[in-house]
């Protein structure tokens, strides 16, 4: 049996489209754009054709679009280049609980370097509170980073909201949107960010490559050294083929946007349904109302999360507990720790469904019975029990 | 078309793009999901890892895949320093290193360290004993570019390396990205501790790379995350393009083993036969321990640019200096250091060759060279 892939939020399937818009690259302007000769001029052409089509997608210019490796290179270039660049004024970092270990252990290591860093928590909808914010800002504060959507429970945070609170002091704000980029419609003017952290693999675009929007004016201490690439904001040669399906799969994810998320809504809608009907036990750990459409994070009480993972898998459904890069540890998901405590019951009984473009209703269907199923194993001799 | 700037990057194997579009396409699964998906991933990743490995003669556990040259040269530099910082605070390079190199070391100078940039002869070559000279109680790190990437000139780093044999607290980095295939190199030989590599230049994708990092050795990562790479290289890794590297890896070593290597050298020799008694002529690269694929050289009266833009109408690629930097109108610091005049420097040309070349190609090239040159030289007079 095929599997049923409901794991988007790891990665997703890169669209055969956007591999056709790479391979010619690879093939025909293979040259290093650095290079001043006619294959270089054309690869020079092909990554600024694409930072233009990616700055107009956010409402930004040209100029403040760097290419990266991914979300990981972004998040570190932007923390640690903030908050170098800043130290003088300041050595404060606000952020949350919640946010990719990209974020997270990129503040422990300026913890290290003696920067004092707040980390927000949440409630339990995973979303951190205005006030709690507030009182955290310092005159010494200069770098916030709260991701816009989370990546295991889907919750958005009120970016706008920060944004405003910050303005007129020495903090720049930086958001990790690597999760909501595509089906969220992100104005980065409107929003009022100074950095924001994007890659392509999660909406179904090339592994490899991502980028990181820098706001006119904000300086960043380079922490990539070498070449004049990216205006020698980013040495290295430019993975030219990965920025032009990155642009393809920009182009690709934001026709049709609000068609596509109200699919998401529906295949959602019609898991959480079908669950119902099933008659299982669950909760919803999240905020469907403020949440990623493409995010399903559910407790099933009873269950044990690896065993249900693995029982899921040979099934045929491809689900997760948490972010991909901690699901292959035990630990129990710093997310549903932050939302509900360390002894929480949530933290290990609870999947992370995730759906994307390729889906379909009946899939969704079948995966929702085997779960179904998979769970009233646990859930069903404990309750006649 | 004949392309000549190989050294700036290569034009991917067919057998490579194949590879990209079928990993790309069958194994999207992230390698760190636990599901059935995520695991053929993780399999492919591990058996790209095993044949890398087995390629470089080395363990699994010491190649870290990187997003290619600048990010391992970063890595091995600002890792070693960074993690043995209160062990000393001496490292050690040359003056002719990539920017990638020299940019780490000035970023590490700003920070405190103490960097000796050993001098080079008129070959561009280090010596030995400035080595020896140079080191010291503290030095942390001695990183050399083993083949240059504007000169073509080998470093001798295997006498490097047994130098350093009874420093255990000297760790000793090699960028190895412009020999790698054309030059070999035996790490273990050569005792290296650190080697960069980088797939674009042996016709893998762009945005690949490889750290190898002897087993033991504890850098400081410099992207933290989901913990990739045994810890070592946050991020989700880029599967078709690390499994597309490593089969080019494979494709090129085979081609240097069966007679690729000879064949660069009798392009290259043949080129400087041909170009050996024009009067505007001198070449740059030295003749004896120098790569087999580069080869830099004096236009006497044309300025480099010139020269490339006229070549390039002409449907032939050559460069004017390490494409990084090409883009700044300054003489090239390489050329510089080994006591070129400005004027010289000004008017140097690199000649890059790969595998895919042949010798017809050389011939053509060198009939528009000449004809270019001499059209250039009456319009210049
Ligand atoms: C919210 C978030 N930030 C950052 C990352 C890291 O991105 P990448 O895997 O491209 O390095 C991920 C995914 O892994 C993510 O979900
Ligand atoms: C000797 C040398 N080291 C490092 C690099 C940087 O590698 P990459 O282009 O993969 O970042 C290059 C090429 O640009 C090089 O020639």
């Amino acid at each position: 049996m095929d599997h049923i892939y409901l794991d988007h939020a790891a990665t997703t399937p890169v669209d055969p489209a956007v591999v056709e818009a790479m391979l010619p690259v690879y093939r025909e302007i293979f040259g290093n754009p650095s290079s001043i000769h006619y294959f270089g001029r054309e690869a020079r052409k092909l990554i600024e054709d694409a930072r233009e089509v990616i700055a107009a997608e956010i409402g930004a210019t040209p100029k403040e679009i760097i290419f990266t490796s991914g979300g990981t290179e972004s998040d570190n270039a932007a923390l640690i280049g903030a908050a170098h660049a800043r130290q003088a004024l300041g050595r404060h970092i606000i952020t949350t609980k919640i946010e990719h270990h990209a974020v997270l252990h990129t503040c422990e290591h300026l913890e290290k370097e003696g920067f004092d860093v707040t980390y927000l928590d949440v409630d339990q909808k995973g979303r951190i509170s205005l006030d709690a914010f507030k009182n955290a800002l310092r005159p010494d504060t200069i770098l916030v980073s709260i991701m816009y959507g989370n990546n295991e429970v889907g919750t958005l945070q009120p970016i706008k909201e920060i944004a405003s609170l910050l303005k007129g002091t020495n903090a720049l704000f930086h958001t990790d949107a690597v999760q909501a980029f595509g089906l969220e419609a992100i104005n980065v003017r409107d929003i009022g960010v100074d950095l924001m952290s994007i890659t392509a693999h999660k909406f179904n675009g090339p592994k490899g490559v991502g980028f990181l929007y820098i706001r006119e004016g904000v300086l960043l201490e380079t922490y990539q050294h070498g070449g004049e690439q990216e205006r020698k904001r980013r040495a290295g040669t430019h993975n030219v083929p990965g920025i032009v399906g990155m642009a393809k799969a920009v182009k690709l994810v934001s026709e049709n946007r609000e068609e596509k998320k109200q699919m998401m809504y529906r295949l959602r809608q019609r898991m959480l349904d079908r669950l119902t009907e099933e008659g299982i036990d669950f909760a919803i750990n999240g905020d469907l109302e403020n949440g990623l459409a493409h995010i399903l994070n559910l407790y099933f009480p009873g269950t044990r999360v690896e065993a249900l993972l693995s029982a899921l898998d040979l099934a045929g459904v491809a689900v997760s507990s948490g972010s991909a890069c901690t699901a292959g540890s035990v630990e129990p998901s710093h997310v549903l720790t932050a939302m509900f405590g360390s002894d929480a019951p949530q933290a290990k009984s609870s999947l992370r469904i995730s759906f994307g473009l390729y889906n379909t209703e009946e899939q969704v269907e079948t995966a929702a019975r085997i779960i179904a199923k998979t769970v009233s194993g646990w859930q069903k001799p404990k309750h006649s029990g | 078309m004949i392309y000549f700037d190989n050294s700036a990057t290569t034009k991917p194997y067919p057998e490579v793009l194949d590879t990209y579009r079928t990993a790309a396409e069958q194994f999207f699964a992230n390698p760190s999901s636990i599901h059935k998906l995520g695991g053929r991933s993780e399999e492919l990743l591990k058996k790209s890892r095993e044949q890398a490995a087995q390629l470089l003669r080395v363990k699994p556990q010491e190649v870290i895949f990187t997003s290619g040259g600048t990010e391992g040269n970063n890595f091995a530099i600002k890792g070693t320093a960074f993690a043995f910082r209160h062990r000393g605070k001496h490292l050690m390079t040359t003056r002719v290193e990539h920017p990638a190199s020299l940019r780490a070391f000035e970023q590490l100078e700003a920070l405190g360290f103490d960097v000796t940039y050993l001098e080079v002869d008129r070959n561009g070559r280090i010596s030995l004993d400035d080595v020896k000279k140079a080191l010291r109680e503290d030095t942390i790190l001695v990183s050399v570019i083993h083949v240059n990437n504007e000169l073509g000139t080998i470093q001798p780093v295997k006498e490097i390396g047994q130098l350093l044999k009874d420093r255990p607290k000297t760790l000793f980095h090699v960028d190895h990205v412009q020999g790698f295939t054309k030059v070999p190199l035996d790490f273990h030989e050569a005792n290296i501790d650190l080697c960069t590599i980088s797939g674009h230049k042996i016709h893998g994708p762009k945005g690949t790379g490889i750290l190898y990092k002897r087993e033991g050795i504890m850098l400081s990562p410099l992207l933290a995350g989901g913990g990739q790479e045994f810890g070592f290289r946050s991020g989700t890794e880029n599967l078709p393009a690390i499994a597309a590297f490593v089969k080019a890896m494979r494709l090129s070593l085979e081609r240097a083993q069966n007679g690729g290597i000879a064949r660069l050298r009798n392009m290259t020799d043949r080129l400087r036969q041909a170009l050996a008694s024009h009067p505007l002529l001198s070449f740059n690269t030295p003749s004896g321990a120098s790569a087999p694929h580069i080869l830099n050289l004096t236009v006497k009266g044309i300025r480099s640019e010139v020269l490339v833009h006229a070549l390039d109408r002409q449907g032939i690629y050559v460069s004017t200096k390490s494409a990084c930097s090409s883009k700044t109108q300054e003489p090239s610091a390489v050329l510089l250091a080994t006591g070129l005049s400005e004027e010289d420097a000004s008017h140097a040309i690199r000649i890059s060759l790969s595998f895919e070349n042949t010798m017809d190609e050389v011939e053509s090239f060198l009939d528009i060279f000449m004809q270019t040159i001499d059209k250039l030289e009456t319009v210049m007079e």
